[in-house]
This record gives C-alpha cells, structure tokens and sequence, in this order.
C-alpha cells in the first residue's frame, strides 16, 4: 500500500526538511566544507596533512566535553560546569599518579567516578529539588575551580611523565596505515550491510523503503569521508588512538539516542516535560542520567587534555572551554531549546570551532580575532536554530 | 443493563482550599459513551484527570470491573485499561508521529528500538481510525489540529484498552474536523471500547453520547439519557439555573 519507492530527494525536499529541522547535520556540514576551502585557498598551509594531524588531536578534548554538553541539551537543560568538571578530572589524573603514586590507570577512574558523582548531584538536584541548572550547574563550576585549585596545591601545576601510556594515547600513538584502512573497510561494509536489512526488512513489511540510488548515496558518502579522512591525515602522522576513542564515543552516543528507550525519553523530555510525564516515561531517572553522562565525558575530555598537555594546572578547563564545548554542541546544530539534535553535532561544531581558531592562527590573526569570529559564528548558529524553530509550522 | 467497567463513588478532590470535585459517582458500561459536562470551572478537567491517574483523588473509591484501584500515575491507569487523551494532547512536537504513538512503550529487537514493527502497527492503527495523516515519519509539529488529535487518540488506542477518556476532543476544532472527530467515537465505540467524553460543548456531546452527566461546581448536577435530553435542559443543570429534573436511570 504505501510501499511506493522513496524516489532520490530532490532539493527542494533536502531544503524542506532542513527547515523542518530534520537534516540539521547538512548546513553545518556544508559549513566545514567552506570553511576549510576559504582557510586553504588563504593559507595553503591550512590544507597539509601535518597541521589537520594537529586539527584533529586538538579537537578531541573540547569535542568530547561538547558531546555531554550535546546530551545534557537534548534532555532541556544546560551544564555550565563541564569545564571545571574537566580542569578536577585533570588534576585528580595528574596529582594521583605522580604526587600520590597511584597506577595511572587507577587515577583515570578515580577521575571519571568525580565527574560520576558531580553528576549525580547535578541531577539529582535538578530533578529533586527543582532547581534551575544554569545557576547551579554556575555555581558548581565556581566551586569546583576551587577544588582544582586545592587538588594542585601547592605547586600550581604537575607534570605528567612523556613516557605515560595517556601522554602516548593523546600524542604519540597512531594507528598504522593498514589498520587504519582495513578499519575504513569493516565500517564501511557494516554500513551497507545494515542499512541493506533494514531495506529488506522495510521492504517485506510492505513500509516505504529507501531506493538502491539514495542507499548507494549514503554508503558512498560515507566511504568518500573516511577514505578522505585516512588518506589526508596519513599524509602525516595518521588517526591518532584519540582522534578514534572521540568519534567511537560519539557513534555509540548516536545511536544510544536514536535507537534506544532512553535515547527517545532524551528527546521527549527535552521536547515537552509535560507530555513526557503523561506518557509514563521516567523523567527524573532520565534527567539525572544525561547530567551523569555529561560530567563523565567532561572529566574524560579533562583526563584527554591532561594527556595532549603532558600536564594538568589551574588553567586546565579553565577560561573558556566550557564556553566552546557548549558553542560547539549548539554550532553543531543541537538546540538550546532542548529535544533537538544529534550526537554528531559535537563532531562538526567541535570541528568548525577548531577549525576558525586554527586557520586564523596560521594567518597570523590574534586571539581577539580568533574570539570575534568564533562569536559571530556562534551567532549565526543560534539565529540558525531559532529561526528554524520559530518558523516550525504549528 | 451489564455491570460497569469503570465506577467512581463519592470521589472528592481539593486543589488547596479549592474543591474540585464534591461526591461524584459515576459509572461507565461497556461500549458506551457517556459525556461529562459542565460550564467552566465545573470539574471535568479534574474528573479527567483523576481516572487519567494523574490527581489521586482524596476521598472516594474506583472501581475498575468492580475491584477498588488507586492509580500512582498514568502508567497506572493504563495499564488498567484507561486510556486518556488529554486536552493539551501531551504530544512532543520534536518528535514524528510513529515516535509520539509509541512513547514510553517502544517494541525493541535486542537493545535496540524496532522501528519497522512501530511503523507498520502505526499505519493499521491510523487506517483503521480513517486517520489522513500524510507520512507516519513527519514531525508532529508539521501536523494540523485534526490530524495531532488524531494520532493522540491513536496513541490511547495501543494497549487496546477498555475506556478510552478524551478531555475536551472538539475544543479548538473546526466544524468539519468536529464532525470527523464525532464519527471517530462512534468508530471507538464500534471497535468495544467505552467512551468517556469530556467537552462543554452539549450540541458535540448529544450528537454522539448515550448517557450525559452535567456537573456543576464539582459537584454532579444532573445525568440524562442522551435521547431524552434537550439542549435546555442541559444547559439549566449546567448554569443551575432552576431546578433540575432528574432523568434516566443510575
């Protein structure tokens, strides 16, 4: 009955369902793409393998930290404190393995278990108490810049040894060219295997099915972004383990969230609380959960940068990060507004940031400017979103 | 006449020093639509919301096939077979209509969500209601007024349950889009369930209803066999506006 064949979407379609806040990954998408080709032809250096080596290392701390940010966002609240929450994990990581002698592996959990517990409290008194997470989730980050403090006292910093296998993992650590391709081959292949059953499955359920030319689209998009990807930073150094561990976390987030009970109570809460709550979900279980998720990639992203650092101090997580993490999830195409969004935004906003903040550097701009056009870009997304949202249909 | 499958007695409700129900009885037969209403501020939101589960009510007792139930939420009630479609309809506009049916009761294959099965039963079910909805994968945001309502009561039809209660289903209709609606509960009526039809609109209300209770100022103020009431005599026991002649059988 309605198994017509889903025909290739024309653009006409592609820009209705944008606007209907569907494909929210397409604009910020098409936005990297420019934004890279306008730095390339500014800079040729932008483009060499060497420096997006570096692009890609740098964004895996911040990008980690914005995918929480993207999490605790959809559920419809904010968490001011990833920052900080990053700045006590770095300095737990570093004071426990090298002042208090600890196996540095222990130091790594210990340091997620904090962000573990911050959330929980976060949560909790979010979903408890009723209490606004912008001033709270204000007021943690205060204190917990405190607490960082304290935890590197008296030195103010500590170092952690090169030799360190989370130094390593962060720096040196590469994966070797044929396992980076036979990797690009397994994904791939999966890719096509699993949206070819789902394809079967649609099409014995006599539900409308996607057609061989939109799969073959999606699957050789795919292929042409991971060969890219491989074969530009191979160029250099290669993926870094890192660079992997990021965009694995944000492929399991994505598909935690759109394929789960959870994921979907994620998003209903954060579209209408109400409804939600009428619909029998758990709200405050789910509430506090995403809270929990966010401050445990915080710290993780906080344990990354102590690691590409080879070092936590006070500044660790501090200034802005918090600030970039959330401009990220946001540029990346995930609502303030809560119930809208996805995994990969963080993964492109994270990009885009790094991306303006590492092009003007290499045109020799200066902070101020790098912080200007990171602003006006931040306002673009948002003017983005609320447009969008506001000219939803009612 | 058979038992009743859904019985309330003497059920009082107070929001504060507000008291929005007063000693109401009702009593719900299967396969059949009976109406509440009553002028604004009359209580019918609150009777909806007490056999939704969402206010327990303070005194009183429910009966669900005779047995006393107390629901702790709308879970609850559900899953005792009421089934309620709220005035505000309790959609989530961010979500599409297969993702609204399903919330909070999603099929899952392993640990992940069946989307398939979702869809397919989300097609029978609409089909089944006449529902014109033009794709099962758009947002509800993108739906119009008929079409949302639709896929709420749709969505109060998945556990097959045994009285489906629709707080105010015609408010913010248009006549076309009412009569839609009323031909809807004739159809849940056909399909076994009972209705328990909540408006202020009597003239909506006598055209589909077999019995017609009138409350007024949270108190019950008169019931009526649809087919023997007038408009008059509604609206008196609505407005109290003098005495009311009490028709029909308890």
């Amino acid at each position: 009955m309605k198994a017509d064949r889903a025909p290739l979407p024309t653009p006409g379609d592609v820009l209705r369902r944008m606007r209907e806040g569907e494909l929210t990954l397409l604009p910020i998408a098409a936005a990297l793409v420019v934004i890279w080709i306008g730095f390339g032809l500014a800079n040729p250096t932008f483009w060499s393998s060497e420096n997006l080596v570096n692009l890609s290392l740098q964004s895996v701390s911040t990008g980690v930290i914005a995918l929480g940010v993207v999490i605790v966002l959809l559920v419809g609240q904010i968490d001011l404190s990833v920052g900080s929450v990053s700045g006590v994990a770095a300095a737990v990581v570093a004071a426990g393995a090298v002042n208090g002698g600890w196996p540095l592996w222990v130091g790594v959990l210990v340091a997620i278990a904090v962000g573990v517990v911050v959330g929980l409290v976060l949560g909790i008194a979010v979903t408890r108490l009723g209490l606004p997470s912008f001033v709270l989730t204000l007021a943690a980050l205060l204190v917990l810049a405190g607490v960082q403090v304290r935890i590197l006292e008296p030195a103010g910093s500590v170092n952690i040894p090169f030799d360190s296998w989370l130094v390593k993992f962060c720096q040196a650590w590469f994966l070797p060219t044929w396992f980076a391709w036979s990797v690009v081959v397994v994904v791939v292949v999966g890719f096509a295997a699993t949206r070819w059953s789902d394809r079967r499955r649609r099409r014995a359920a006599d539900l409308p099915y996607a057609s061989t030319a939109t799969t073959a689209l999606h699957v050789g998009t795919l292929a042409a972004v991971l060969c890219t990807v491989v074969a530009v930073l191979g160029g250099a150094r290669g993926v870094g383990y890192s660079v992997v561990l990021f965009v694995v976390l944000v492929a399991v987030a994505d598909v935690l969230l759109r394929r789960t009970r959870w994921g979907r109570a994620v998003h209903a809460i954060g579209g209408n609380r109400r409804a939600a709550v009428l619909a029998g979900l758990p709200v405050r279980r789910t509430v506090v959960s995403a809270f929990v998720a966010c401050s445990a990639l915080a710290a993780l992203g906080g344990v990354l940068a102590a690691g590409r650092l080879a070092a936590a101090n006070q500044e660790t997580g501090g200034g802005d990060i918090f600030l970039t993490a959330i401009a990220a999830a946001v540029i990346g195409g995930t609502s303030l507004f809560g119930g809208r969004g996805r995994a990969w935004s963080a993964l492109l906003g994270v990009l885009v940031i790094q991306s303006i903040s590492n092009g003007l550097t290499l045109l020799d701009l200066d902070t101020a400017t790098r912080s200007i056009v990171t602003g006006a870009v931040l306002a673009l997304a948002i003017t983005i979103d609320t447009v969008v949202r506001g000219r939803r249909p009612e | 006449m058979t038992s009743p499958v859904l019985e309330l007695s003497r059920v009082s409700k107070s929001f504060g020093a507000a008291r929005a129900l007063i000693d109401v009885d009702l009593a719900v037969h299967p396969r059949e639509v009976v109406a509440v209403v009553g002028d604004n501020g009359a209580g019918k939101s609150t009777l909806a919301g007490v056999l939704a589960g969402v206010y327990p009510p303070d005194a009183g007792e429910m009966r669900v096939d005779g047995e006393p139930v107390r629901f702790a939420d709308p879970g609850a009630a559900r899953a005792r077979g009421i089934a309620t479609v709220f005035q505000e309809l309790a959609l989530c506009d961010n979500l599409d209509v297969v993702e609204n049916l399903f919330l909070g009761h999603e099929p899952v294959r392993g640990a992940l969500l069946d989307e398939i099965a979702m869809e397919r039963r989300a097609w029978e079910l609409l089909d089944q209601l006449g529902a014109s909805v033009p794709s099962v994968r758009v947002p509800v945001a993108a739906l119009t007024g008929g079409q949302r309502r639709t896929v709420a009561i749709a969505r109060g039809l998945l556990g097959d349950p045994r009285v489906v209660v629709l707080d105010e289903p015609t408010a913010s209709l248009g006549i076309r889009q009412t009569a839609e609606l009323l031909n809807l509960v004739e159809r849940l009526r056909e399909r076994g369930h009972s209705v328990v039809f909540v408006s202020h609109a009597t003239s909506d209300v006598q055209a589909v209803a077999d019995r017609i209770v009138v409350l007024r100022l949270g108190r019950v103020n008169g019931e009526f066999e649809a087919d023997a009431a007038t408009s008059e005599d509604l609206l008196a026991a609505m407005t109290g506006a003098r005495p009311v002649r009490r028709g029909g059988g308890r």
